[in-house]
């Protein structure tokens, strides 16, 4: 039985580029990267020194606080250099790849008998925990705890993501195994959300609470399903995955290899031929950037979508968590009266002579400006309108500036992650940074509290 | 031009007067500034695309404003034609000419003053100019009457730019509407020129005493003073609709500021709950009151008489309720901010308004009071609405399902969360 879950507030954001449904196989790149930011609140220790071999799916690195955590190389190869920032920092990984690559491999747990702990270590060590991101602070989830609820999303709703009903086929062995395994962490449900009008994989899995979901984005944030289905409280925690990982995690579970393999999206109005590529975590963009073709010389590379990435550039690599690499025109030039003339070209969110609400579908070619500078707030009541979750988005990210963590408790910043604030972020009309907000109060929430 | 105002930023970058460069540069061109964290894509809006659509719903108020100032002037001194036609009487070239020349120095003097504080504490403190003074600018020519002295003005805006806003932090940190923080200047510090009924015909006041001697009284002043007779004879329910009435420059116009406000919510730039609400709010008290009456508890002698059974709805079109509403009570800076509270916030600014107005010994007015103390109680309205929010969390939390379970940490943590 699946429940219904419809989202009235939100917005979609058509633009142009969006990836055709045929996949490709990316050329091998020749250096892999991992991007130590991608972990956020991890600090690394190094298990691999500069210029060792490693194999795939072999540690680099563990977590100094978890300390079972480890990080695995997404390929076989040397590494050659671990690129530090201020005070000594790690910020990158990079691996040079053999020619032929070689596996470790683990011996797999049997997922009909194997308890939660046994499963737990076992992720642990071969490199698959960090899949599994946990709520409240949206970060790698503690292995320590017990999550109320599991929640996946397999609806695709931001703008020009990879679509998940389309790269998720075939992986239905995957899926199911990395489902049972998860199913052993928590005593409580596990729920997958599937769109309503979609045609899904994760429709035919067994032992999960399953919902079927419509609306616009944000509708296929985790975030906003959970507010729907089962809202975070003090106290609790709440696993999410996405589906793209699970079938990373199925195939570790099944086969005792971790293979970074993940069908990526190649998308924006600079693409030439925005599609879908087989590649791996980790590996250079460019190998199938260029693939594609781009149209201008100088534009935007995100790691991500263009609402929640982050930024890169054509010597840039696959993000861990990514499915999707997205590139857009850079819009560093100036509009002239642009604040005053009739706007047809652009997505506004209100009517005062911007005219996205004639055509809700059309399709826009939007560059990086902000059409606009920094300023306080003012205008109130806009961001309820694209914002679903029952909470007051304007007040909780006041008191994440103020720092008041009594307010940010109680408006609950427990069930929020940086991206649920993204399309907030889009409609603003002060330019504020929301994501930026709610992550610093996120962080200073875990660091008092946590 | 581009290039070279873009080489001129880069210069002032870092120096003192960049702000006020920047203020002059992002008027003409919307800046190059591209995105840093976060959504790498922003919607089109910004905060003076915002401001200028409430301006371009005030513009045919202005309009209005001028074309009535001539035409009450010469009605005055003349006389009101017998017959009267809009393009005949009302739209002529004498009319536009010396509303022109009497709004116009209201409207520089309001936004010279204005501007020059904005500009002058964006440069001390280091920060933008904001766009708040850009509507405020607009709003406070007209909302005074016509033959406010310049200098008066002048005092005023200053006085409201800087403790109305400027100290509080500047746009979007103030807690009193600063058009009407000037306005509530005007009346409390010169009340004999504010009120009466010379004030608000251009001429009336330096004519008074002498044979030539006209009379500038609004409609509110006629209710107050009990004289019904004489407004009705002077004014028709359609007259007091479309404008053709003494009054603030641009408050007079029922008719021009129903479209204005048409146009807010359409655009989506005004809150149409604070707007609708409001009306209701001032429905039912004009309903009190004419219940009062019409239960015969008030007796016909009574000074508030007249003002009790004027009837409910025709509140709403004269003196300023109507401009009150939609271009003072939206303001989303000192407004509620949450959508159940603008309807809180929007009835008692009706209700109070059509109270003040009643009740109100020394002037017939009572909008910009109702305002202004409706800016006071907007955050504790916020706040009550707010703790709906966070109370149903709370109720939440007793359900809520932490493992561990069933140990005495949990309980502990629910019992200090729900004191």
């Amino acid at each position: 039985m699946s429940k219904d879950i419809r989202i009235k507030k939100g917005l979609n954001i058509n633009l142009v580029g969006a990836a055709e449904q045929t996949t490709s196989k990316a050329v091998s790149s020749n250096t892999y990267a991992l991007n130590l930011n991608d972990f956020h609140g991890i600090t690394p220790k190094m298990l691999v020194k500069e210029g060792e071999e490693v194999k795939a799916g072999e540690p680099l690195f563990y977590d100094k606080t978890k300390q079972d955590m480890h990080f695995v190389s997404p390929v076989s190869g040397e590494l050659v250099e671990i690129v530090r920032g201020a005070r000594r920092r790690i910020l990158t990984l990079k691996i040079l790849a053999d020619k032929e690559q070689d596996y470790m491999i683990h011996k797999v747990p049997d997922l009909d008998t194997a308890d939660a702990e046994e499963l737990k270590t076992y992720l642990l060590q071969t490199g698959g925990w960090p899949f599994i991101k946990q709520r409240p602070y949206d970060v790698i989830a503690d292995p320590d705890a017990t999550p109320k609820a599991i929640f996946i999303s397999g609806y695709t709703t931001a703008p020009l993501a990879a679509e998940l009903d389309y790269v998720l086929d075939g992986k239905r062995q995957e899926l199911q195994a990395a489902v049972t395994a998860l199913s052993r962490f928590t005593p409580g449900k596990i729920h997958v959300s599937v769109g309503k009008k979609g045609d899904s994989v994760l429709e035919r899995m067994k032992g999960v609470e399953l919902h079927k979901v419509s609306g616009p984005h944000p509708a296929g944030l985790v975030g906003t399903q959970i507010n729907k289905i089962d809202p975070i409280n003090k106290g609790e925690v709440v696993w999410t995955i996405t589906p793209q990982d699970l079938v990373i995690l199925g195939e570790l579970l099944l086969t005792g290899k971790f293979n970074a393999e993940r069908i990526v999206a190649l998308a924006g109005s600079v693409i030439k031929n925005p599609k879908y590529y087989i590649t791996k975590i980790g590996a250079e963009i460019s190998t199938f950037l260029y693939a594609s073709g781009v149209k201008e010389e100088k534009f935007r590379l995100i790691n991500g979508d263009v609402l929640t990435g982050s930024r890169t550039n054509t010597e840039g690599f696959l993000g861990f968590y990514n499915n999707t690499v997205t590139a857009i025109p850079e819009g560093d030039d100036y509009e002239f009266f642009g604040w005053n003339k009739p706007v047809f070209d652009k997505i506004s969110p209100t009517r005062a002579l911007t005219f996205s609400w004639l055509q809700p579908k059309k399709k826009y070619d939007l560059d990086t400006n902000t059409n606009g500078e920094h300023r306080a707030f003012v205008v109130t009541g806009l961001y309820e309108e694209v914002f679903p979750m029952d909470i007051y988005p304007l007040q909780l990210l006041k008191a994440c500036m103020v720092k008041d963590l009594d307010e940010m408790e109680q408006l609950g910043l427990y069930e929020v992650a940086p991206e649920d604030f993204s399309l907030t972020e889009f409609v603003c009309i002060s330019k504020q940074p929301h994501q930026q907000i709610i992550r610093e109060g996120l962080d200073l929430m875990q660091k008092e509290l946590g | 031009m581009k290039d070279k105002l873009h080489q001129l930023k880069v210069k002032y970058q870092g120096k003192k007067m960049a702000p006020a460069f920047n203020a002059l540069h992002t008027f003409l061109f919307t800046p190059n500034e591209t995105t840093h964290s976060g959504s790498h894509v922003r919607a089109a809006d910004d905060l003076k695309r915002t401001m200028n659509t409430v301006i371009l719903a005030l513009v045919p108020c202005l309009l209005f404003g001028m074309f009535n100032t001539g035409y009450q002037h010469y009605s005055a001194i003349n006389g009101f034609p017998e017959s009267f036609s809009v393009l005949e009487h009302f739209l002529t070239w004498e009319n536009f000419w010396l509303g022109f020349i009497t709004v116009i120095p209201l409207v520089v003097v309001s936004y010279g003053v204005g501007l020059a504080i904005e500009f002058l504490f964006a440069v001390i403190k280091g920060h933008e100019v904001e766009e708040g003074y850009l509507v405020t600018g607009m709003l406070v020519p007209l909302i005074v009457p016509v033959d406010t002295p310049l200098w008066m003005l002048a005092v005023a805006v200053a006085f409201g730019v800087v403790i109305g806003k400027e100290v509080f932090g500047g746009t979007g940190m103030n807690i009193l509407n600063p058009a009407l923080t000037i306005r509530a200047f005007l009346f409390f510090a010169y009340p004999t020129w504010m009120s009466g009924d010379k004030v608000w015909v251009h001429g009336a006041v330096e004519r008074a005493g002498t044979a030539d001697a006209i009379s500038g009284e609004t409609v509110l002043g006629y209710l107050a003073q009990g004289n019904t007779g004489e407004l009705y004879q002077k004014y028709d329910l359609a007259e007091m609709f479309y404008g053709f009435i003494p009054g603030s420059v641009g408050e007079t116009s029922t008719f021009l500021i129903l479209l204005g406000g048409l146009f807010l919510i359409f655009s989506k730039i005004a809150s149409w709950r604070i707007m609708v609400s409001a009306v209701i709010g001032s429905l039912v008290m004009g309903l009190i009151f004419n219940g009062i009456v019409d239960a015969g508890w008030i007796p016909e002698y009574s000074k508030f008489y007249t003002l009790m059974s004027f009837d409910f709805w025709q509140h709403l079109i004269v003196g300023g309720l109507a401009f009150g509403i939609v271009f003072m009570a939206t303001d989303p800076v000192t407004g509620s901010q949450t959508n159940r509270g603008k309807w809180i916030y929007g009835f008692l600014i009706g209700f109070l308004s059509v109270m003040i107005r009643v009740f109100n010994p020394g002037y017939p007015e009572g909008v910009f009071l109702a305002i202004l103390l409706m800016n006071v109680f907007a955050p504790t309205i916020d706040h009550y609405v707010v703790r709906g929010n966070v109370n149903r969390r709370m109720k939440r939390l007793k359900t809520a399902t932490i493992y561990p379970s069933a140990s005495d940490e949990v309980d502990t943590l629910k019992t200090e969360t729900a004191q």
